[in-house]
């Protein structure tokens, strides 16, 4: 294989899988943070509806 | 269900990359004049027409968002409008890394690279307006209108360097000219393909998410009712 600008070649594919691989991971981190803040008002709004008013 | 679909959109798609990664690196032989830098096209351009999809579906869902207010419309917009930013941006640097060594330079201002980037921060400050609207119903209007008025950005971006009398830098289209080798055309749409799979199961992913930010939303409503 010709290696001639082989290592710019390569920055490229590395930088477009990093950003995509990034991207990724900021869903998968703010999918945690959704599904907390969802499971912390359900349990919430079930407490208030079981208090004596 | 869903997540069943996402799997297998996802896995699809990084299958088929893995086989344009071996196919490109491995099966196709450097070019005479650029060498190995050649080979960013089959990131660079399918990365840039996956993202042209994704904005034209964004179009479409905000102006069914505008006739029928339908709140799954916004949230399917946003969607493509966000994966669609990372697949432009994939294309911006992939284009500044090979222009960096056929041109000598990262950067330009020539048409077709100036126009891509306004359509990248056209849609940066889409996704940079909603969170600053509080009313759901507003800010999906507004977000719609900014939508549709970035889109027009788009048949620019195409015809950049198919307009006469405008000189450019970028490469001249080559796809209906035919001038793509035929051994290129395998990896290239195979790579066309994996991009549109794996940007289909990121959106479903930010549209499960929309989905229970609404639900998050309705509940806090339900709360200060109690």
């Amino acid at each position: 294989m010709d290696v001639r600008n082989f290592t710019y070649m390569v920055y490229g594919y590395s930088a477009a899988w990093l950003i995509i691989v990034g991207f990724v991971f900021l869903l998968v981190s703010r999918s945690r943070k959704i599904d907390g803040e969802l499971k912390r008002l359900k349990s919430l709004v079930e407490d208030r509806e079981s208090e004596p008013r | 269900m869903r997540e069943k679909l996402i799997l297998t959109l996802g896995s699809l798609g990084t299958v088929l990359m893995l086989w344009v990664i071996y196919r490109v690196f491995l099966g196709l032989p450097a070019e005479i004049l650029q060498g190995d830098i050649y080979r960013i096209i089959f990131i660079h351009v399918p990365a840039a027409i996956t993202a042209y999809c994704l904005y034209g579906v964004a179009v479409i869902a905000s102006v069914g968002f505008l006739i029928k207010r339908n709140f799954v419309m916004d949230s399917l917009a946003v969607s493509c409008v966000e994966v669609a930013q990372v697949f432009t941006l994939v294309n911006l640097v992939t284009g500044s890394i090979w222009g960096r060594i056929i041109w000598g330079i990262w950067w330009t201002w020539d048409l077709r690279l100036t126009s891509q980037l306004m359509c990248f921060l056209l849609y940066l400050g889409y996704l940079l307006l909603r969170p600053a609207v509080s009313d759901p119903t507003q800010r999906g209007v507004m977000s719609a209108i900014l939508a549709i008025f970035a889109a027009a950005d788009i048949p620019l971006v195409v015809m950049a360097i198919r307009l006469k009398n405008v000189r450019t830098q970028h490469p001249q289209p080559v796809l209906e000219t035919g001038g793509l080798d035929p051994s290129f055309v395998a990896p290239f749409v195979v790579s066309m393909v994996a991009l549109m799979l794996i940007g289909t199961a990121l959106v479903l992913i930010r549209l499960q998410q929309e989905s229970t930010r609404r639900e998050i939303d309705s509940l806090r409503r339900e709360l200060h009712a109690v």
